[in-house]
């Protein structure tokens, strides 16, 4: 078994950051990943990173856009510490030695982004992401931090207490993915979330296919409620073979939209006659996909992003990367061809619900970055601000865990906020399909903590066993698969309530079949197999609690479009969905959301840009 | 998602030693009917074949230490159906999750920033995911990174490559901060180490270097770009920079290099890697520093 202060799962953006914060507050920390570092998704990402640096801007300036741009459902207490730490936070990873893109005199460059009423988006080029990651994990080489690469944490050991709010996280169970061993990791202080997106849950994502959202499932069926699932961002602009981003930028710089008759699109059925192709993320994927589904779609899948008109020169100037992933990835050459694109799954707002110190209501158990939900981004995040949230919560759950005392919370979190109970009128039941026997936290009231451990990893030890030596059966892959295509068909950018039906019995098709589910390959070695099999169930739980939030939520609010409500209902729906484990048995309740900041009171109002 | 068929050239043979070892019965039954399942499936993969215009020819390594039928390394075929667009990267999760699920390779993001997916493919390094199929002839052959362990399949040991990048003190060091704001750099100076920042750790460089292949201490192409890239970057300072250049003027460290173009060659993310250690040799010369 291994023992530190603090456990850091994931070692993208928020798990980096978290660890080093806990490391300077003197704790001996430890970072577990599937990947190496270096591989994290966080390197995917390529806008930049929103800070009121300069004069004629403020923090206060940046809250509003973010409070706007969530349409109302984010957390002010959340939103105001992200937007006034975001410039120290910047300026640290300047200091660590980022290679910021700069102006004339030296500083940092600043750019416009979607939703930003001030060019505050600084950045590195395109690749922003990568920077930020590397630049990171020098930091953690620097220190000497322990990192377990390619482990892969596939339990959480946790107290058995009755109310989730009475447990406690003493540590993970991780499998070795070289060897196949399975050990304990004893975390004295405090175990940190950080997984990033569930983005595989979908066929068609921006997402590394190693995003299979298994800190939320984890900490779900630990007790922990996932906040806001339904809340799922789709960019109107990936290469449909991939799912690979093509940047914004394409139609900052005047790229236009072209359907299968030649029309310009966006103007010529009237989805944005003002903005055009720069409407927001949400309006844009939505037209793309009514001219497929109108008969008037590419192939009957995409529709054509034409940046030909804007001149080879300009094109290599501004937009090279683009180029080379049109070539790489499409196979299209795109100063002479138009690209073919359509939206695709990008970002998932909902998480682990947690605190404004990333804490979650388990005891020692806490979540940053996307996997997390402390509710910065509400119904729809703006371009920018995904980097500013995993250096800010991720240094503050870091420095919680490592005993640093950061003031009491506003944010609420556990059974102990709920407001109202929720109901869904679900054609299927959801849960285990066993439930209660349910893949619950450590059984026998375990409190002493070696104890909750080795009960952990003979838990996990069973299951994986199962896996093994099941002869026959159903593989991952075919369930990831059907599980991919639901999603997709019908908890997309429309979503209809017969849709969202048919998802969950589907979903809960997968959840039959996974009964069934084995591991072909015999190996301890290097079993990938056996790692996409566990990651499945986490994607199957995912999957349904972003199904049942969609269902119960009967408005239209940020990238939450419902065919029967085409309203935004702020008297009844300006609250927070909460799906909880219990015994087995997802348990939807809702909590108020906090408009309130520390200086004024932020009033909803219709959003437009 | 349709078909594939994994050619049954080598596998009969290899799963009858298999069946024929020392493993418990139950596995012995389960191979068996994993045959049974995977004829069915070469059954209604061929059909579909049949109807496809077009299949690509895959001939992919394959080992397992701990397998009785994998552990003498062999080739093993695959016919995958070809898409516009389709990289080698598609075409191996094809195999995997249609035909061979013990497949095992590194991957993730698909789009050439993970850097986990670095392979030999038709006899040169490459990321899988950034190769279109169509650029390549047939059968496409595809085969660990050269001169690392093999630990499975197409899944080679990186520890040495993580040794020689942190022997060069991968990370920022000054002492010369300013309180509360950044320091600055002038745009030709981000200009100059821009490209060398752009390295995704993916090892193509290191396991094309005839140098590094046979000299396990020199710390090689990556590790070089990366001392290149703090050396160069002017926020660090002079000291720090004669420092940096301690460091890559050891005996293994940039002497070593003969010049000869591999790891610019194979670099995925086209960094000019040859030139930046030239540029450290010159740099090493004006210093005084010693020679090996």
């Amino acid at each position: 078994m291994h023992e530190h202060d603090v456990i850091v799962v994931g070692a993208g953006g928020a798990g980096l950051r978290a660890a080093v914060a806990a490391h300077e507050e003197g704790a001996d920390v430890a970072m577990v990943t599937k990947l190496h570092p270096v591989r994290s998704h966080t390197g995917a990402a390529e806008g930049g990173i929103n800070a009121a640096l300069r004069e004629g801007d403020s923090w206060e300036s940046h809250a509003y856009d973010t409070m706007k741009g969530s349409d109302f459902l984010g957390d002010a207490p959340a939103i105001e510490t992200l937007c006034k730490t975001s410039p120290d936070e910047v300026i640290q990873l300047e200091h660590w030695g980022m290679p910021f893109s700069r102006e004339e005199d030296g500083r940092v460059s600043q750019r416009p982004f979607g939703g930003l009423s001030f060019p505050r988006t600084t950045y590195a080029g395109a690749e922003t992401g990568h920077h930020l990651l590397h630049t990171m994990y020098e930091q953690v080489v620097k220190r000497g931090i322990t990192v377990y690469d390619e482990w892969y944490v596939s339990r959480l050991a946790v107290t058995d207490h009755e109310n989730p709010e009475d447990r406690t996280c003493h540590g993970v169970v991780a499998i070795d993915i070289q060897t196949g061993r399975v050990e304990g990791f004893k975390a004295r202080q405090g175990v940190i979330i950080a997984t990033g997106g569930p983005g595989q849950a979908f066929d068609h994502t921006t997402n590394a296919v190693s995003c299979t959202g298994d800190g939320p499932a984890m900490a779900y069926r630990a007790g922990v409620p996932l906040e806001d699932m339904e809340f799922i961002q789709f960019h109107p602009t990936t290469l449909p073979s991939t799912g690979v981003l093509i940047s914004e930028g394409v139609r900052g710089e005047g790229g236009i939209l072209y359907n299968a008759n030649g029309e310009r699109l966006m103007f010529e059925y009237g989805y944005a006659n003002n903005a055009g192709e720069l409407a927001s993320r949400d309006v844009v994927s939505r037209a793309e996909l009514t001219e497929v589904n109108e008969g008037r779609g590419i192939e009957d899948e995409y529709v054509h992003l034409d940046m030909r008109h804007l001149g080879e020169e300009r094109i290599i100037d501004r937009l090279e990367n683009i180029l080379h992933l049109a070539e790489d990835f499409e196979g299209v050459d795109g100063l002479t061809q138009p690209m073919p694109v359509k939206p695709g799954q990008h970002y998932a707002m909902g998480g682990i619900e947690t605190d404004e110190n990333g804490q979650t209501c388990i005891s020692g158990l806490y979540a940053a970055g996307e996997c997390a939900c402390v509710s910065v981004h509400g119904a729809n995040r703006l371009g920018g601000n995904a980097l500013p949230e995993l250096i800010v919560y991720g240094a503050r759950a870091g420095r919680h865990a490592a005993g640093t005392d950061l003031g009491e919370p506003q944010i609420q979190t556990g059974y102990s906020a709920k407001s109202e109970d929720g109901h869904i009128d679900s054609p299927v039941p959801l849960g285990a399909v066993d439930a209660p026997e349910g893949d619950v936290a450590a059984d026998g009231a375990a409190v002493d903590v070696d104890t909750v451990l080795s009960k952990a990893v003979e838990a996990e030890n069973t299951r994986i066993e199962r896996l093994m030596t099941k002869d026959e059966g159903v593989q991952h892959a075919e369930i990831r698969h059907k599980l991919q295509k639901a999603m997709t068909r019908n908890v997309n950018v429309f979503r209809t309530e017969d849709g969202l039906k048919q998802a969950l019995r589907d979903i809960r098709e997968a959840r039959e079949a996974y009964e069934d589910v084995y591991v072909a390959d015999p190996s301890r070695t290097f079993n990938t197999d056996l790692i996409h099999t566990i990651e499945t169930q986490n994607l199957i739980d995912i999957a349904e609690t972003i199904t049942a939030g969609a269902l119960a939520r009967t408005e239209f609010r940020g990238a939450h479009w419902r065919a029967e409500h085409q309203v935004r209902k702020d008297e009844e729906w300006i609250k927070h969905t909460l799906m909880a484990w219990n015994d087995g048995k997802p348990e939807l309740y809702y909590k108020p959301v906090i408009l309130e900041g520390e200086e004024k009171t932020y009033e909803p109002k219709e959003r437009s840009y | 998602m349709s078909t594939q068929v994994p050619e049954t050239e080598s596998e009969p043979e290899q799963e009858q030693e298999l069946e024929q070892s020392s493993k418990p019965e139950h596995q012995q039954r389960r191979l068996a009917e994993k045959r049974e399942r995977q004829a069915e499936r070469e059954a209604e993969a061929k059909a579909d074949a049949a109807a496809d215009e077009e299949t690509i020819h895959l001939k992919v390594f394959r080992y397992d230490p701990e397998v009785e039928g994998k552990k003498e390394p062999r080739f093993d075929d695959f016919h995958v159906p070809f898409k516009q667009g389709m990289t080698v990267l598609d075409a191996l999760m094809q195999a995997r999750d249609l035909f061979d699920s013990s497949l095992t390779f590194r991957h993730s993001c698909r789009q050439a920033i993970c850097g986990s997916d670095a392979m030999f493919v038709n006899g040169r390094q490459r990321l899988c995911c950034k190769t279109q199929i169509s650029e390549l002839s047939e059968p496409v052959r595809v085969e660990p990174l050269p001169h690392q362990e093999v630990v499975k399949d197409l899944v080679v040991d990186m520890e040495h490559f993580y040794d020689q990048m942190e022997a060069v003190e991968p990370y920022f060091q000054t002492n010369d901060l300013p309180e509360g704001e950044e320091q600055r750099q002038t745009r030709e100076n981000r200009e100059k180490v821009k490209m060398s920042t752009r390295c995704i750790w993916c090892g193509a460089c290191m396991s094309s270097c005839n140098i590094a292949a046979g000299d396990n201490e020199y710390l090689g192409p990556a590790a070089l770009n990366k001392a290149y890239r703090f050396a160069m970057d002017e926020r660090e300072g002079e000291d720090m920079k004669q420092h940096r250049l301690q460091i890559i003027e050891q005996e293994h460290g940039v002497w070593r290099c003969q010049t000869q173009f591999s790891c610019t060659n194979v670099c995925p993310k086209d960094i000019p890697l040859t030139e930046h250690i030239q540029e450290l040799k010159r740099e090493a010369v004006k210093n005084n520093l010693k020679f090996w």
